[in-house]
């Protein structure tokens, strides 16, 4: 069973779902989605003093709730610190979460450890931001891929070899690097790498964490056309991790912006980005470049004021309250509702409508 | 790799010899007398001639010439000629570089010595690893747990506490209060059958224990930081991303990275095994190196001395080149050549 390219057709058979093989449904809310998750929150405690009793915790993820469909990709944006990250990650079990749940399929995951959770990462994958760290310095490229494989009992000897040279050919390598060692390698090969090994296990979900922001611009391109060519090829469900906006809007289907460890506007990616109701979100929009100067020389920007807050002691109220250039006093007294503005669209803004 | 195990070989070459002019010309420099101990009522005009016939009368070139000659030249033909059993050339008439005190030649001295330091600081060496190794992975597994707490406690004493101390306290404890094992190492003792083989482990349980005890504090504090600063590495994630078993992640991932440093360490610290442990020598009455050294040093042995730290000095710069061959072996970013 070790032999047969990666492709769709084999993924299906072997996939646990049992051949459904889904249409990529954008939006299609009458299905279960993929994956739900509920309050997640992640709080890293502060510990201080003599006996390190906890006086505070950074919350880093505070009360996050979406969804994604099967066959849909998901770009979750924000700016440095907002939570991403963590949030990718207690989603994928690498961090426990503070509270909230997750289901994946309808199971809720949340809670899973031991075997379970070691099979879930059959179906689960990540690709992580950092294709340099993230691949262990002494191992070579054949056991940094063929691991997951080896370490699930699905194949060995000979028939490890060819998988791993199958797979490096899937993501556009040379099936005789598997000798090699990581250091060898450029950042878009080394992430290429990363990529062919969370693909190993044939996943149907792939949370990619800024799988692109540690490389050069040349470079990205092609690794996010890879993403989307593997993502048609094996029918993969992603969560994009991102702050690169334009990236964002060409791989995403619906996109999320997180503020200080919450999401505060959620939509498909065309009303997102041009009907953005959120003013943080209207900020970001300002904020990135686009490719025409004549556009460019046009563009009225929103420059927001200050630092983000300290995520161990946020703002009361709507935390964007203190940069927010439409800032009321509503706004430091009540947290906004997180509602449904439009088909699909959500905002957590008191002035949304408005 | 092999030529640059040769180059290395070959600066060290230069190194050593540098080392052994500065060793000579630092004892020859120091006010000692090989007559200092004798009588008062010795006259001077006998220790004039007793300094002669040690050859002291020379210049300081010429002796060390001679000391360059016998020790490099000739202590090699002479184990070359034991071992083989050939006579190369005019052997019984070949100087050697002999002892002061004992008119011993000094290397016969050190090969009479070296199997009781090898087996009391040697195993001391290797039981503190075997004791380090597991606590430092676990203390860092762990980090801030009860066990971390202790084991940091622990070291810090077996850090602090000099050997002298712990050395007695065993000896106290063990010896004269409970009456379990011989507080003085009987070097002439033999092991042939079970029974002896008991009295050999009893003998060599607190000097082994007292050095593993301090070796040991040091290296896990060491295993512990180097594994700390690989278990929050991103490949460790992507390991466990990887649904690689715990103990795996731990075992193969982090630990043979972690490894890398501590076991430069380790090699560097062979050396110190020959250079036997003066204290905890002296202490159980252990004759090894260590106490060799320190009885020369008292007696104004000068060539033994000089011999022996020359040895010292020949085993680290032979171990620095093995620590640094180990670090490319276990490190493939480490090329050579």
């Amino acid at each position: 069973m070790n032999t047969e390219p990666i492709g769709e057709s084999s993924r299906a058979a072997h996939g646990p779902e049992g051949g459904g093989n889904h249409a990529r449904g954008r939006g299609d809310l009458a299905a279960t989605p993929l994956l739900r998750v509920e309050g997640l929150t992640k709080h890293f405690p502060i510990l201080r003093g003599i006996l390190r009793r906890q006086v505070g915790a950074v919350k880093a993820v505070d009360g996050v709730d979406f969804h994604i469909q099967e066959g849909e990709t998901l770009g979750l944006v924000g700016e440095s610190g907002c939570g991403k990250s963590t949030a990718g990650r207690v989603i994928l079990r690498l961090g426990e979460a503070t509270a909230g749940r997750i289901w994946y399929r309808g199971e809720d995951i949340t809670l899973l450890k031991g075997k379970p959770l070691r099979s879930l990462r059959r179906r689960m994958q990540m690709v992580f931001q950092d294709p340099q760290e993230s691949l262990n310095p002494r191992m070579t490229v054949g056991s940094i891929v063929g691991e997951p494989l080896l370490e699930h009992g699905v194949a060995k000897g000979r028939a490890l070899a060819e998988r791993v040279g199958a797979l490096l050919e899937s993501v556009g390598l040379a099936p005789n690097y598997a000798n090699r060692y990581p250091h060898e390698f450029s950042g878009g090969q080394r992430q290429r790498i990363g990529m062919a090994r969370a693909l190993a296990l044939r996943p149907e979900f792939i949370i990619c964490d800024e799988p692109i922001a540690a490389l050069d611009v040349s470079i990205q391109a092609q690794v996010v056309n890879l993403l989307e060519d593997l993502r048609e090829r094996l029918n993969l469900t992603y969560l994009f991790i991102s702050h690169d906006l334009a990236m964002v809007r060409h791989i995403a289907d619906r996109v999320a912006v997180m503020y200080l460890g919450k999401i505060v506007e959620l939509a498909p990616v065309r009303d997102l980005y041009g009907n953005p109701r959120h003013p943080y979100t209207q900020a970001l929009l300002s904020a990135a470049p686009g490719h025409d100067p004549r556009v460019e020389a046009r563009r009225e920007r929103i420059l927001l004021q200050g630092d983000v807050p300290s995520p161990a002691a946020p703002p009361p109220g709507c935390r964007f309250n203190t940069r927010c250039p439409k800032a009321q006093a509503l706004c430091s007294e009540q947290e906004p509702a997180w509602r449904e503005v439009r088909g699909g669209h959500s905002v957590a803004c008191h002035f949304a409508e408005g | 790799m092999i030529r640059y195990i040769t180059r290395r070989l070959l600066f060290a070459v230069p190194t050593l010899l540098a080392i052994s002019f500065v060793l000579f010309a630092l004892l020859d420099l120091a006010p000692s007398d090989p007559t200092g101990q004798l009588p008062l009522t010795i006259g001077p005009e006998v220790r004039a001639q007793i300094r002669e016939s040690l050859g002291l009368d020379q210049p300081f070139a010429v002796r060390y010439v001679k000391w360059l000659e016998q020790f490099f030249v000739n202590e090699p033909l002479n184990v070359v000629e034991k071992i083989t059993g050939l006579e190369i050339g005019d052997s019984s008439g070949r100087l050697r570089v002999r002892s002061w005190a004992t008119r011993s030649p000094v290397v016969d001295l050190i090969v009479e010595r070296l199997p009781q330091t090898l087996w009391v600081v040697g195993l001391s060496y290797v039981v503190g690893i075997l004791i380090a190794l597991p606590i430092g992975v676990f203390s860092a597994y762990k980090q801030y747990s009860w066990f971390d707490q202790i084991g940091a406690f622990v070291s810090m004493v077996g850090f602090s506490v000099p050997t002298f101390f712990t050395g007695l306290l065993a000896i106290l404890l063990f010896s004269v209060t409970l009456n379990w094992l011989p507080s003085i190492y009987d070097t002439t003792h033999e092991v042939t059958d079970l029974g002896s083989l008991w009295t050999q482990l009893k003998q060599l349980f607190m000097p082994v224990l007292v050095l593993a005890f301090y070796n040991a504090a040091q290296l896990s504090r060491f295993m512990r930081s180097a594994m700390l600063d690989n278990l929050n590495l991103d490949y460790v994630r992507t390991a466990r991303a990887k649904g690689v078993r715990e103990r795996a992640v731990l075992l193969v991932h982090v630990l043979r990275n972690s490894m890398i440093p501590v076991v430069t360490m380790i090699a560097l610290g062979v050396p110190t095994i020959f250079g036997g442990a003066i204290i905890t020598e002296q202490i159980f009455r252990v004759n090894g190196l260590g106490q060799l050294l320190i009885v020369a040093i008292q007696g104004a042995d000068i060539p033994l001395v000089q011999t022996l730290t020359f040895i010292f000095a020949v085993l680290i710069v032979l171990f620095n080149l093995v620590a640094d061959v180990l670090y490319g072996l276990l490190d493939p970013r480490i090329r050579y050549d």
